[in-house]
């Protein structure tokens, strides 16, 4: 057997309302889209995700980490090593990306349960995210949202895998040629008449003919789709009811690629009872469909975060400026950063630290540091440490500073000094404004971008706020 | 161990270029304006002579000790060249100190100089060397304990904004200052915020600058000239990294209570501000002055914000601190703020600082805490 055993998801904190695009003053419930912070990419959502999918989980049981998303930063490079540093996994820990398409996170996900069923793995966290663009003020940056969602797999499921099924489709209507940054749509009719509605009908279907069970014994289905309407449409082909489909988060959240139908899935199993049966459904060059039913670990499954939590923290931002300059799509001068790189030896040399944030105690006083030191600042040993993972510890805010001097899309930048496990982490504040700050705030530890210097993302951890 | 230094070294001659930002004067230009000052303050006419070793500060230093020997054509003998953050100054003293107590040289040169404004850019560099410890600017790392030394202790911004007017009316009294402009409370508290408290008016300007000094044997001060000063303490300490050191507290900065401690018991001095007459501190932003008032023991922890009401420090006050307009207004090049910390001391001592004299000044301190900061460099002049 094998199938879900945790979710864990990630929707950032700032919202872009729709009518700030256009021109017009943003509306309190109005529609919005979810978007990424400046310092917020693929790669940090992920870790976001990870960490809420494993409340409760004991890291050194995860065997392998897969990734799926169609906009990590880098088109060389290994983005599911990189998140398992984060996350401090064993060096053991295999690592697989899955790219270039929007059934990235599906095909994560059936791999891992594959590898779990033939007993290849025990325990696979499959993580999906994604963090597209559409061209500023275009059809698509309206409709796509950022959004990360986890998934671990293992033979002790909450959610037992039954059946999947897939089609492939060559047919160009959604994509993006390397250099670009915004992705490129056909006309929508065509998308929709073409590509998303008999693509998603035929999986689901051939789905239905392999399990013998049709749209009536479905409990609910966690369906991809470009826009409300498409959905309907689908959900009208295939007989299923309205209360049966998941809702699409059109106006919250918006449409988070190779994230979106798993991240539909987490949602659904939020509010779902054993024995319910979920189907989730990924497009793109074809479609994609999956079938489980929730079993009665779900009832002791670790509290955690998911997706509603998320959908109820937010801040719209003011300015349509502010999502242009968080995104790097404002008229500047130059890249300030653009000729000043980071030392690769160095952040070879510093990746348990910058990465996965582990602190020394020192083996003879117990003082924890940050960094590790050679002598402790305490009783002044020598070189007797063990490594303390400070990125899952809550800490204090212990003294703070609002600096306007550093470049940032929505200034000022927030430098806090906290303390965590006892020892002193200075570190920039994330999801937080200044008037959110205050002395003793408890905060928590999130992965995000520091700058992009040499023209990549460099990485390090930033409190926020424990809300 | 402790008192050795003291009243072994007199500085006979000091000089400054004109602080500012000196688009048409080259590094050059300005260590050679600052030491044929002190040369000639000091009655030499042939330094090639007399001079027998250079001590140089410098943050931004190019060439090494080369820049120096070439700019002064001191060859054939030793210059050494220190980069230690905000103190270097001070620690290019201590150096030219140490080398004539030790009687290794009869007459050194002491010259601290910096030449930020050549950069390009207002303020300090922003760095993206590393990915923490960001953003790595002098203001933000000084902040560090504004909002719990606030919190602590009821002062605030318009606290700080006292410190700024004082020091801005004492810069427009100094022929050398950068700044030389009246501002009053409401101006500091309007202004635009570089890194929380701190406002445009609540940082040091930032300058081009350079200043010197010429030291000789205590036995020989009198040959130079009639009013030597002595050396009564010069102090250097590191301290614990604030942003790592476990156990601090953010409201006092432990670099200038371990040097005042060692500085203070160099010159026998027991109770500071009874005993010292000037002080010239590192006002780098208005709060390092306000937590220096305390960490140097001129007041009591917690007090500086009732001394700072009632004009304490004022140059009508009891105690008068940055009597030449400070960092903020005299202009802060790096390397050369502790020279031009011993420049103003000397003339307070002399009786030769014209509208900003502090009456029968006899005991001056001086005073740089530097880096995000760790060091602290504390000297002490006297009249014999």
């Amino acid at each position: 057997m094998a199938g879900i055993a945790a979710y864990g998801a990630y929707v950032p904190l700032t919202r872009l309302p729709l009518a700030l695009a256009s021109g017009r003053p943003a509306k309190e419930g109005g529609p919005e889209r979810a978007v990424a912070d400046y310092d917020e990419d693929a790669v940090t959502m992920a870790v976001s995700a990870c960490v809420d999918c494993l409340s409760g989980v004991a890291r050194e049981d995860v065997d392998a980490l897969y990734f799926g998303s169609t906009s990590y930063p880098l088109r060389e490079k290994q983005g599911a090593a990189l998140i398992a540093k984060a996350l401090d996994l064993r060096r053991d820990v295999a690592t697989q990306d899955h790219g270039s398409s929007l059934r990235s996170g599906t095909a994560a996900l059936e791999s891992a349960l594959h590898a779990v069923k033939a007993g290849a793995h025990r325990t696979v966290l499959v993580v999906a995210s994604d963090c597209r663009m559409g061209a500023p003020r275009g059809a698509l940056e309206s409709r796509l949202g950022d959004a990360a969602v986890a998934l671990l797999v293992s033979a002790d499921p909450i959610a037992r895998f039954e059946a999947s099924a897939q089609v492939n489709d060559e047919i160009q209507d959604l994509w993006r040629i390397e250099g670009e940054r915004f992705t490129h749509s056909w006309e929508d009719r065509f998308v929709v008449q073409e590509g998303y509605t008999p693509n998603l009908c035929a999986a689901v279907s051939a789905l239905f003919e392999k399990t013998g069970r049709g749209s009536e014994a479905l409990s609910r289905a966690a369906l991809y789709a470009p826009d409300a309407r498409s959905l309907g449409g689908v959900v009208r082909k295939l007989g299923l009811k309205p209360e049966q489909v998941q809702d699409g988060l059109f106006s919250q959240l918006g449409n988070s690629g190779a994230s979106y139908a798993l991240l539909l899935l987490a949602h659904a199993l939020e509010t779902a009872a054993p024995g319910d049966r979920l189907l989730v459904a990924s497009y793109g060059d074809g479609a994609h469909a999956l079938s489980f039913e929730v079993t009665e670990a779900l009832t002791a499954l670790p509290a955690r975060r998911g997706v509603s939590w998320h959908l109820a923290r937010r801040r719209a931002l003011a300015s349509y400026d502010t999502y242009l300059k968080a995104r790097g799509l404002d008229t500047k001068e130059w890249e300030t950063s653009a000729d000043l790189g980071l030392s690769a030896t160095i952040r070879f040399r510093e990746r348990d630290a910058d990465i996965a944030l582990l602190g020394a105690r020192c083996t003879s006083c117990q003082q924890v540091h940050f960094p590790k030191q050679r002598v402790c600042y305490r009783c002044h040993a020598k070189d007797g440490w063990e490594p303390v993972r400070l990125s899952d510890q809550r800490g204090k805010l212990l003294a703070y500073t609002f600096d306007y001097f550093f470049p940032a899309a929505e200034p000022p930048t927030i430098m806090v000094m906290t303390e965590v496990a006892g020892c002193r982490l200075q570190v920039q504040l994330a999801n937080a404004r200044p008037d959110d700050v205050s002395l003793d705030l408890p905060v928590e530890y999130v992965f995000r971008v520091i700058h992009r210097a040499g023209g990549k993302p460099n990485y390090f951890w930033k409190a926020s706020p424990v809300s | 161990m402790s008192e050795s230094i003291r009243d072994k070294v007199s500085v006979v001659g000091v000089g400054a270029c004109q602080f500012g930002e000196n688009w048409d004067r080259s590094r050059e230009d300005m260590i050679v304006d600052a030491a044929y000052e002190a040369y000639a303050d000091a009655g030499i006419d042939d330094p090639q002579n007399r001079i027998e070793a250079v001590f140089a500060g410098a943050v931004y230093p190019r060439e090494g000790s080369a820049e120096i020997a070439e700019a002064l054509k001191l060859f054939g003998k030793p210059v050494s060249l220190v980069s230690d953050y905000c103190q270097t100054g001070t620690d290019a003293f201590r150096f030219g100190v140490f080398a004539v107590a030790c009687g290794m040289y009869d007459t050194v040169l002491v010259v601290g100089f910096d030449k930020p404004k050549d950069r390009g850019v207002s303020g300090p560099s922003v760095a993206f060397d590393r990915v923490r410890g960001l953003p790595a600017t002098p203001a933000g790392w000084f902040s560090l304990c504004a909002a719990r030394y606030f919190d602590t202790f009821g002062a605030g911004r318009e606290d700080l904004a006292k410190i700024a007017v004082k020091n801005h009316h004492n810069g427009t009294l100094a022929p050398k200052s950068m700044l030389k402009k009246e501002i009053t409370v409401e101006d500091v508290l309007k202004a635009r915020i570089i890194s929380w408290p701190f406002g445009l008016f609540d940082c040091a300007a930032q300058s081009d600058g350079a200043a010197a000094c010429v030291l000789t044997r205590a036995d020989l001060g009198k040959s130079f000239r009639d009013d030597p000063v002595l050396v009564k303490a010069v102090s250097i300490a590191v301290a614990e990294h604030p942003q790592r050191d476990p156990d601090f507290d953010f409201l006092a900065w432990k670099p200038t209570l371990y040097a005042a401690k060692d500085a203070y018991a160099q010159a026998g001095i027991t109770e500071p501000f009874r005993e010292l007459d000037v002080v010239q501190l590192h006002d780098c932003f208005t709060l390092t002055e306000m937590l220096s008032y305390e960490d140097l023991g001129l007041c009591k922890k917690g007090e500086a914000k009732d001394h700072v009401a009632s004009g304490t420090f004022e140059l009508t006050g009891e105690l008068p601190v940055n009597t030449d307009g400070g960092l903020k207004t005299f202009g802060h090049p790096t390397g050369a703020t502790g020279v031009r910390m011993i420049y103003e001391n000397t003339l307070q001592l002399r009786g030769q600082a014209g509208p900003r004299q502090v009456e029968g000044a006899n005991l001056a301190l001086s005073h740089n805490i530097g880096g995000p900061p760790t060091t602290c460099g504390i000297a002490i002049l006297g009249n014999p």
